[in-house]
């Protein structure tokens, strides 16, 4: 059989999911041996070259780029899995959520008390290379259909860990209180 | 000046704190708002802390820091108003005055407001100015109101109409508000002359022999949760405790529902009476009827009526000539808030705090009003129980049916010929009840307002008591013309949502989530899975405090249950899963603001 293949993403997120995988430590060198990675920040992959059967998404969708990389990643992962607290419900991001982005915009690059008054313009960024701004920050089962929710922020190692090594073997995933309380 | 208004507000109640809602109300009805001066003077006075002063404020719907403008107009946008024709009346209000609902307008002249349900079904539409009552509006009539304001009328000459019926037209109420009695019985009935069980029976009586008749009568609360009388008034008067009251909740907040306003308007010694019987039954020494905000056009006339009765001996000192039978009452205003007709929630508005329920046990017969022994009863129950001195538990209990004995005074309105009150024998079917109102071509019945259920043709057979469709009287119609989903249970969705006190989670932010699926599904962006979610996530609500987080999700639950095809018929075939995300729209809002294009 070959290996199980794994494609991961940031979104609006701060990349400490990402570093949580990481922090498997010298579990990483199982886990290669487990599985193959191919999208992911973490082998610098940037398109998806074969289709992947599990997909983590770290962090909610703020912007268009976002929601494209999001379907991207369900068109091409069997299993797609929201990866903390950013993905599953917003979190820090989503903070923005009750002020309209006309208004956080407008604070950003005019109004400001560090851009008042030097933004001679009165332009707000508008480049094409830009992703555009969502009004809000969605969580990503808003989106796209999401399989399984990890929480956490960010979800430990050993969740992270057992979660995909479930996935694999098609085992019952260990679930101890320790992993999952967050207080 | 305003400073003034704050100072003798706070005399007046003696610097008491637990009368912080009479002080607030005082406030905002002469200067239109409580400024951040009123809160910290009020948290001066009387020793609470400015946050303490300022949660209470921001809890209810008539509270506001901000001015309100110098008129202030509450439309009522439940559903029977929208159906009446609410949307024309609103958008002549914005043209006209020149500001939209939720703003006041630059001069600070009028303030326009939404409101849930004011209790005027059978006259809709209908507003709150000032706290007067405006029923039957049109966009003519609005027109004229907003020119009267604008010419700094006083609200009570504004009124065109001639005046409403009975006692509306009265020197103390001059009020448009119209009865609408269509059908009395022996609780609505003017056969009797108020007072006399308290000036020739009581005294022959022990108290445990009133709590004996009544529990014979087997009468069972008229509020909606049913439980029986006299089993309350016992419980209250074996609890120990120096003090205990007795509590009329006259919150009347059930949207659907304004037969309380119609016995307060035209049986209120009846209801005194009763208060004055569960006093002497539990052995309190204080009454506290508790009116709703809306109903404040009847405190005056109501005042009136204690002082009568002060002075025949119904209320004050040694009552109809019984030594030291001593019992009063006052009347604590609400400041909108559906959640304070939970009976805990009311106590602790009527305390003057925030009308958040309380955990139960203890239960407010052990431990309520400034956690003295309690009773709380419904305005028809207690008029009932006079009825029932009157005549006898016996008598009573022959009325209705076996187990849900007596009569029930429903409120009726929607797509009928006849909207207004009708006092009925427990029993009665829905198929009889629209015979009885000249209502054909229905579609649906909501028994028991937003809380209760929407019952379809099929079930018009089910009987009015409390071991079938138990109702605290809210009866609404739907014809075959309404869209039920968007018309009726989107608004009741969402008027359970800003009625929510947000203590429990479920309430606060799965009713949302709820309506947010709702809205998927009436979007054309619903799937089979939905329709599986919603009684699933339903279940939730269980773990709510009170009777509103209950049923927040009613509304849904039950019109999935009876109109299921209604649903169904929306939902996109042969897709698994669907969002509904539309990123057009999603990034519409920032594209204007930075002057984009939407390119994908």
């Amino acid at each position: 059989m070959s290996k199980p293949v794994i494609a991961t993403a940031t979104l609006a997120g701060c990349f400490g999911c990402h570093m949580s995988i990481l922090d498997i430590d010298e579990k990483i060198l199982d886990l290669i041996e487990l599985v193959e990675f191919n999208k992911s920040p973490i082998d610098d992959i940037k398109n998806f070259t074969k289709k992947c059967d599990i997909g983590l998404i770290e962090g909610g969708c703020c912007n268009s780029e976002n929601v494209h990389v999001l379907k991207d990643f369900r068109k091409n992962c069997n299993t797609l899995i929201s990866l903390g607290e950013c993905a599953i419900m917003g979190g820090l991001p989503a903070c923005r959520n009750p002020i309209p982005i006309k208004e956080c915009l407008e604070e950003a690059y005019l109004n400001g008390p560090s851009v008042k008054g030097h933004n001679e313009s009165g332009i707000i960024p508008n480049d094409d290379e830009i992703p555009m701004m969502l009004d809000k920050v969605y969580p990503c089962h808003e989106i796209v259909k999401i399989d399984y929710f990890l929480p956490g922020c960010p979800p430990s190692a050993e969740l992270i860990w057992n979660a995909l090594t479930a996935l694999i073997t098609g085992n019952e995933m260990e679930l101890p209180y320790e992993v999952i309380k967050f207080d | 000046m305003e400073n003034n208004t704050v100072h003798s507000a706070i005399r007046k109640y003696n610097q008491d704190k637990t009368r912080l809602m009479d002080i607030l109300i005082e406030i905002q009805d002469n200067e239109n708002h409580i400024s951040d001066d009123a809160v910290r003077i009020i948290s001066e006075k009387l020793g609470l802390s400015i946050v303490d002063v300022e949660q209470t404020i921001s809890f209810y719907h008539f509270l506001s820091k901000e001015s309100l403008g110098k008129y202030t107009i509450y439309l009522n946008n439940s559903v029977i108003s929208n159906m009446k024709g609410r949307q024309i009346v609103a958008e002549t209000f914005e043209n006209e005055a020149g500001c939209k609902f939720g703003e006041v307008t630059e001069d600070g002249i009028i303030g326009l407001f939404d409101t849930a349900c004011i209790g005027m079904s059978d006259q809709e539409p209908a507003a709150l100015i000032n706290g007067s009552v405006f029923i039957h509006l049109t966009s003519f009539r609005v027109k004229k109101i907003v020119r009267d304001m604008r010419a700094g009328k006083d609200v009570k000459k504004m009124h065109t109409s001639y005046l409403g019926d009975g006692q509306n037209k009265s020197e103390y109420l001059n009020s448009v508000v119209r009865n609408n009695i269509m059908r009395m019985g022996p609780v609505l009935s003017d056969d009797y002359n108020p007072g006399t069980i308290i000036m020739k029976n009581l005294a022959q009586l022990t108290p445990e022999q009133v709590i004996e008749e009544i529990k014979t009568s087997n009468i069972r609360g008229r509020g909606g949760a049913g439980f029986p009388t006299g089993l309350k008034w016992e419980f209250c008067r074996k609890a120990k405790g120096d003090k205990k009251y007795v509590l009329c909740n006259a919150d009347e907040g059930e949207p659907g529902t304004f037969k309380d306003r119609v016995i307060l308007t035209e049986r209120p010694k009846l209801l005194f009476e009763g208060m004055v019987i569960a006093g002497y039954s539990i052995g309190a020494t204080e009454g506290i009827l508790y009116l709703r905000y809306e109903y404040k056009y009847l405190k005056h006339y109501l005042e009136n009526i204690l002082e009568e009765a002060r002075e025949k001996n119904l209320l004050g000192k040694d009552i109809g000539g019984i030594k030291g039978f001593n019992f009063d009452i006052r009347i604590q205003l609400g400041a909108g808030a559906y959640i304070c007709g939970e009976e805990s929630a009311l106590i602790e508005s009527a305390e003057g705090k925030r009308g958040e329920p309380r955990d139960r046990p203890p239960f407010p017969v052990e431990k309520g009003y400034n956690d003295c022994p309690t009773v709380v009863n419904n305005v028809e129950t207690l008029c009932s129980v006079v009825k029932i001195m009157l005549n006898g538990g016996e008598w009573y209990s022959s009325l209705g049916t076996r187990e849900s004995t007596g009569t029930k005074i429903l409120s009726i309105s929607g797509d009928c010929r006849y909207p207004g009150i009708y006092e009925v024998e427990w029993g009665l079917s829905i198929n009889e009840m629209l015979d009885m109102v000249g209502a054909t071509d229905i579609q649906a019945v909501q028994v028991g307002g937003p809380s209760g259920s929407l019952i379809g043709p099929e079930e018009f057979d089910r009987i009015l008591c409390y071991s079938d469709l138990a109702t605290g009287g809210s009866l609404m119609i739907f014809n075959n013309k309404r869209y039920l989903l968007k018309d009726v249970v989107l608004n009741f969705t969402e008027f359970f949502i800003e009625e929510s006190c947000g203590s429990c989670v479920p309430c606060r932010s799965m009713t949302p989530l709820l309506k947010q699926k709702l809205e998927k599904i009436l979007n054309g962006n619903g799937v089979a899975n939905d329709l599986e979610d919603l009684p699933k996530w339903g279940e939730l609500m269980k773990i709510n405090r009170c009777g509103l987080g209950h049923t927040a999700a009613n509304p849904i639950l039950t019109s999935l249950k009876n109109f299921r095809h209604l649903y169904e018929e929306k939902l996109e075939r042969g897709k698994e899963y669907e969002t509904g995300f539309n990123l057009e729209q999603a990034v519409s809002e920032s594209c204007e603001a930075t002057k984009r294009v939407p390119d994908f």
